[in-house]
């Protein structure tokens, strides 16, 4: 059997969650024998914003998600991304539930770009019109689910590394994951 | 006072004249998921988390507020509870702005504890990002309505313990909100006065002291039941 292919995808989010994945330390040596790396932005690969770097995402058994959907790229990312995977995780609670970045939703859109490029700029006030620097915002954050069908959730901002090697583990084994009160967190 | 027998779960149960069910379901140490319930204050029901099966009652019923029968046959963990214990525990979540990375109480919340006793891996329905107000006008403590789940316990502790009555509801359904001496700035209400067993019961992060940062406030749950043993054995006599 051949290794299985995995990809990781950053949309609105920290890195924390990828942060998180690193944490598996010596882990990640045991997934290599077992997995492969497709794409995801801690490699050299440069796949991430713009979208139509993502028109090359290969196909995959697994994708990881994190970050909420913010934008308009966002949708078309997940989407392709979604098409070439056979199991698509929210990795984290952005993926999740929107967390921080869906605080956004509490102000109007145009609200929020004057606040940070006019309002609070020091300098060259301007809010940038040029949409492969800053794709169109969506009026409401939402979380991943909300936009492609997810099969799995691994909660958490960050989720801990034991969590994401419980899932992984239990995905390369060709088991499904049974999430308890240890795996849970939000926040 | 006369002693009742039921059955909860297949296992047969003893009980007081007089308790709820929510009450034997405890001593037995069923789990059961309860929000709005606190020992020692008034049951209210408003959280029907607590929603059990009893034979014969085609409506699910509240455990807090319904009292034990001779006979009852109960079950607390059937396939249709646990499904609608799940959609309430959403359906809180979908209504604040849940933010609990950013919350104070994370780590330490009861609405918490109830989404990983419900495996809530996520939330299905869309959340509403309404606007709340978060009262910092109190020297000690704030009230942010947006984590506020409507439990009244601090309005039933302020009232039956404190004596104080400084929190009410106001508003209906989802615009209900928590209110100090009826609207004013929590820090302008004079009933107050400043014991803080409001934000020992909250649940959640909606009222907090004011020097706690995310994951820091730790609520003493444990306070409620030394007062009131102390007032009944009166240990504060003179
Ligand atoms: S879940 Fe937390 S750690 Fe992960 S991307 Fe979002 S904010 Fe960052
Ligand atoms: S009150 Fe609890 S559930 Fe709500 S944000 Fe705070 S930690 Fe999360
Ligand atoms: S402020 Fe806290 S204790 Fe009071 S009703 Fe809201 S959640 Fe319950
Ligand atoms: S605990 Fe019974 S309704 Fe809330």
């Amino acid at each position: 059997m051949g290794k299985i292919r995995i990809g990781t995808v950053w949309l609105g989010g920290c890195s924390g969650c990828h942060m998180s994945f690193l944490d598996l330390d010596e882990r990640l040596l045991e997934l290599a024998q077992y997995a492969e790396f497709m794409s995801s932005p801690i490699t050299d690969w440069k796949l991430h914003t713009p979208i139509k770097e993502y028109q090359d995402y290969p196909e995959v058994d697994i994708t990881l998600v994190e970050g909420a959907v913010v934008n308009t790229d966002n949708v078309e990312v997940l989407k392709i991304v979604r098409e070439r995977s056979k199991l698509v995780i929210a990795f984290g609670d952005c993926a999740v539930s929107g967390n921080v970045p869906a605080y956004r939703n509490l102000f109007g859109v145009d609200d929020v770009l004057n606040a940070v490029y006019l309002e609070k700029a020091s300098y060259n006030q301007q809010v940038p019109s040029d949409k492969t620097v800053i794709p169109k915002l969506l009026n409401k954050v939402v979380p991943i689910s909300h936009v492609v069908k997810v099969d799995y959730f691994i909660t958490g901002c960050p989720p801990s590394a034991d969590t994401i090697w419980y899932t992984i583990k239990c995905l390369l084994e060709g088991r499904q994951p049974k999430f308890t009160e240890e795996h849970y967190r939000y926040g | 006072m006369s002693v009742l027998t039921l059955t909860i779960n297949g296992i047969e149960c003893t009980g007081r004249e007089g308790q709820t069910i929510l009450d034997v379901i405890r001593e037995n140490n069923i789990p059961i998921p309860a929000l709005c319930n606190l020992k020692g204050l008034t049951p209210v029901g408003a959280c029907r988390l607590c929603l059990v099966e009893v034979r014969g009652i085609s409506k699910l019923v509240p455990a807090c507020t319904t009292k034990i029968q001779e006979g009852m046959f109960i079950e607390t963990d059937t396939e249709k509870l646990r499904t609608y214990r799940r959609i309430l525990v959403e359906l809180l979540f979908a209504e604040g702005n849940h933010v609990c990375a950013s919350c104070v109480v994370n780590g330490n919340c009861d609405l918490q504890q109830l989404g990983f006793m419900v495996e809530m891996d996520h939330v299905r329905f869309d959340y509403l990002w309404q606007s709340f107000q978060i009262d910092a006008s109190h020297p000690r403590f704030v009230a942010d309505q947006s984590k506020c789940v409507k439990c009244t316990r601090c309005i039933r502790v302020c009232d039956e313990v404190e004596g104080a009555h400084v929190w009410d509801l106001k508003g209906r359904g989802i615009a209900t909100r928590i209110v100090s001496g009826l609207n004013q700035p929590w820090g302008q209400v004079k009933e107050c006065t400043q014991c803080g067993k409001c934000v020992q019961v909250c649940p959640v992060g909606a009222l907090f002291d004011k020097t706690a940062t995310p994951s820091e406030m730790v609520k003493d749950r444990s306070f409620l039941q030394r007062i009131l043993e102390g007032r009944e054995a009166k240990l504060w006599a003179r």
